[in-house]
């Protein structure tokens, strides 16, 4: 039970902020303040508006593939060399150059400093390089599509030998798709480590007075994690990518066994194919909470301010982060099951799988329980949340299924894969992208975004996603295969197969208009939305509390802010509003009769 | 600062409020810089781990073919180990506020530095010369990988070893370069620690780590 007394320690003894402030980048020109900038705000929209439009690319591959799937023989223009091409880079931008750029590098950016009270990120100058070499990767990707014989179509994990054998798109001789994708990637990956320096020492030593690491935001804590975690996966693709450029490029065998490639005996050997995939889901498994922990930690945040309600379970949420973060490391060969291995490693990897759904589980019951009894607003954050909930537990229990090794062979490269992890790492996290850009744009802009043009971007999101990716599981069940251009005349598939194809295709375009929509209300309401003001969700994080609205350049004003309690002091029981911001001192806090409640903090015991 | 203790707190209590409170904002003693240097180290030494396991897999598997040993790296891991003296020297002078200690130590670690970049260069020459392609054998298409790698991260250091250079000779005042050539010198000593790691890796005594490597996985 909330108890509100506070006795003795109730005094404000915490002077005003002595932090030593750093010695700030002041631009003078337009060009250093909007372009080669050094405020953590403005790298922050400049990855995330170039993760979208990169985004918006990967969104027209998938309905270009989609049509393809939906009604086959009816598209000249797209050849069983396209669907490849579409399917690869499809897969790879939005895994890498849209969903991590844009929670870390967008997200990570903007949210860190203002949410821990710092001034801008410790090192701005590696953010400002961080933003520009991502921009590079993005654009030496982008450059296959100009380079003779288009970019890879190796899928987007790329497995050896076939990504560089000459039967692949992008890999034929003279061709160039494949190595611009192995030097984007290594590329990303220093752009990566920049950025993610930056985060991981901005939050441990950044923090204002008083925002001790237990007062900080769930949104903060699954950015943290997720960049240590990018920190430490992210070398094993550069390796895997690295080594791969040099088996393409100088001969050697890393990753290729002797082959017979069109009856001629190729001059590799010796080289293991496996390796490669161990090193690529050494680093593909993290990546999957790389993407789930900042969206896991920014529903936690939407969900707490607009149901009014502090988290349920604050601590042992922080605790599942981490456990999370921990546990990603050891699960990664259950991508592996039809590779072949010893069985014992099987088991190990199906049991570590199942254990990581322990936390996981655990923050959808504290998500649950913090709605329960809330005041709950279905605002669109909070109605973008609510929908990631059932998604991501709907990916969830699938991903039960997969991890399993004797259910994951037969269902293994059908659609059921695909459908699973576009639930939960693809639409899912997506959600959360949505909802928080509802949640900060006013905070970005000082306008919010349009609720009309909104409401309809979240249903038909939502429903559509469902429309999509549930009959997507069912034909995976009977056995429709995940990479085919076409099924063609198969005895095992029913024709209704096909379609529900062509529904899903249908689907998917609804979809990705209403995502037009989405951005067409991003551009309307820079100009035309309502004024927000500085808190419009009455919010008691500290990015809420700058003294302006977009905030300026050094965040805070003359002086940094002092906290004096954690972020989640919603509806505590005597205070008259019902959220107390983070930077208000116990002895400010009004009370619900009026009178000067000096004692009030909430305490549970 | 210990991490799993702090993530034990309750946040929301009273006490623990006004605990929290005096919270002064440092999380760590040392300063940003320090820290973010060693956070890199993490990742490079993640880097360096999955080459070398990658390494061990291939060593135990049929074909494989020892380097051969030479004097030359031996004489380069001696120009290595006398860089990080060398920018220890510059550390120590640095602190001594000794200016020209701190130019001696930085000219000669930047130039052993480049020694040892050479001497890289002349082992992949006499590898070739001996018939070690790179395509061919695959001890030698790791050696030129783990030593590129390696090479690669100690030319990112020659630049800001530059920046500190030149800072020393245009004469800023030695507590204003203290911490670069500090973060120079560390970073050195992490290089020269990750290079005899691989050394070992590379070239264990008569290319016995493979059977070692074998009898251990059977």
């Amino acid at each position: 039970m909330a108890d509100v007394t506070r006795t003795d320690v109730d005094i404000d003894y915490v002077p005003p902020a002595e932090v030593e402030d750093i010695e700030m980048h002041h631009p003078k020109s337009f060009i250093g303040k909007y372009v080669w900038s050094q405020d953590h705000k403005v790298i922050a929209i400049q990855y995330s508006g170039t993760a979208l439009a990169i985004g918006m690319v990967a969104l027209v591959l998938s309905w270009l593939m989609r049509l393809q799937l939906g009604f086959p023989e009816t598209f000249s223009f797209i050849d069983p060399v396209d669907y490849y091409q579409f399917v690869t880079m499809h897969g790879m931008i939005m895994v890498i150059y849209l969903l991590t750029a844009l929670f870390l590098g967008g997200f990570g950016n903007y949210l860190i400093p203002l949410m821990v009270g710092a001034r801008d990120m410790v090192f701005p100058y590696l953010n400002m390089l961080s933003y520009w070499v991502y921009l590079v990767a993005v654009l030496v990707l982008v450059a296959s599509w100009f380079v003779p014989g288009g970019p890879t179509g190796a899928g987007w994990t790329l497995y050896p030998p076939q990504a560089i054998l000459s039967g692949t798109p992008g890999a034929a001789e003279g061709e160039w798709g494949i190595n611009l994708m192995l030097i984007s990637l290594a590329i990303f990956i220093v752009a990566f480590t920049m950025g993610g320096l930056n985060y991981v020492t901005t939050v441990l030593q950044a923090r204002t007075r008083g925002m001790t690491l237990m007062r900080m935001p769930l949104t903060v804590w699954g950015i943290f994690t997720a960049t240590v975690l990018g920190l430490l996966a992210f070398p094993a693709l550069f390796v895997g990518a690295v080594m791969m450029a040099f088996d393409r490029l100088l001969g050697t065998s890393f990753f290729m066994p002797a082959i017979v490639e069109f009856g001629q005996q190729l001059e590799y050997g010796g080289g293991s194919p496996i390796l490669f995939q161990h090193l690529f889901w050494f680093f593909g498994h993290p990546e999957v909470y790389i993407v789930a922990l900042p969206a896991f930690g920014i529903v936690s945040d939407l969900i707490s301010t607009h149901a009014r309600k502090n988290i349920f379970g604050y601590r042992m949420m922080v605790w599942a982060i981490v456990a999370i973060g921990g546990l990603s490391f050891i699960v990664w060969a259950h991508h592996m099951y039809v590779s072949g291995m010893n069985p014992w490693f099987g088991f190990f990897f199906a049991t570590t799988t199942l254990i990581i759904a322990v936390p996981t589980a655990l923050k959808v019951y504290n998500w649950v329980l913090t709605l329960w009894k809330g005041n709950i607003h279905l605002t669109l954050p909070m109605l973008f949340a609510i929908g990631f909930m059932v998604t991501f537990v709907n990916g969830g229990i699938t991903g039960l299924f997969l991890g399993n090794a004797v259910i994951d062979v037969p269902l293994s490269d059908t659609m059921f894969v695909v459908a699973h992890f576009h639930m939960v790492m693809g639409v899912a996290p997506i959600l959360v992208i949505f909802g928080a850009i509802y949640h900060w744009y006013p905070k970005m802009t000082g306008r919010m975004l349009e609720p009309i043009m909104g409401h309809f971007h979240f249903w038909v999101t939502f429903l559509g996603s469902y429309l999509i990716y549930f009959p997507m599981h069912y034909l995976g069940f009977v056995g429709v295969p995940r990479r085919y251009y076409e099924i063609g005349e198969t005895l095992f598939i029913p024709d209704s197969a096909q379609g529900l194809n062509a529904f899903i295709s249908v689907m998917a375009l609804i979809v990705g208009f209403a995502q037009l929509v989405f951005l067409y209300n991003l551009v309307w309401s820079l100009t035309k939305g309502k004024e927000a003001g500085g808190n419009p969700w009455k919010a008691t994080s500290l990015e809420w509390q700058t003294p302006q609205t977009p905030p300026e350049h050094g965040n805070w004003g003359p002086s940094l802010p002092v906290v004096y309690r954690w972020a989640y002091d919603y509806s505590v029981p005597g205070a008259k509003d019902d959220y107390t911001p983070q930077t208000v001192a116990p002895s400010k806090v009004e009370a619900e009769d009026g009178g000067g409640a000096s004692s009030i903090r909430a305490e549970k015991t | 600062m210990n991490f799993f203790h702090d993530i034990t707190r309750k946040p929301w209590t009273a006490s623990q409020g006004a605990l929290d409170d005096l919270h002064d904002a440092a999380a760590m003693s040392q300063p940003a810089p320090k820290l973010g240097l060693k956070v890199f180290f993490a990742v490079v030494t993640v880097l360096f781990a999955l080459l070398s396991v990658a390494y061990a897999e291939r060593m135990v598997a049929a074909g494989w073919r020892p380097l051969p040993e030479t004097w030359l790296m031996w004489l380069n891991v001696g120009s290595l180990v006398l860089c990080s003296v060398a920018f220890q020297w510059a550390r120590v002078s640095a602190r001594r506020e000794e200016v020209d200690g701190v130019k001696g130590g930085l000219a000669a670690g930047g130039a052993l530095t480049l020694v040892f970049l050479l001497g890289q260069l002349l082992a992949w020459q006499q590898l070739n010369a001996s018939n070690f392609y790179t395509g061919t054998s695959p001890a030698n298409s790791f050696f030129f990988l783990i030593t590129g790698l390696h090479g690669l991260h100690l030319v990112g250091g020659l630049v800001a070893w530059a920046v500190a250079s030149l800072k020393v000779w245009r004469g800023v005042p030695l507590p204003k370069v203290r911490m670069i050539v500090e973060l120079c010198t560390i970073y050195w000593h992490f290089l020269l620690v990750v290079w005899l790691a691989l050394f070992g890796l590379l070239f264990f005594p008569g290319g016995s780590l493979p059977v070692i490597c074998r009898a251990f996985v059977s």
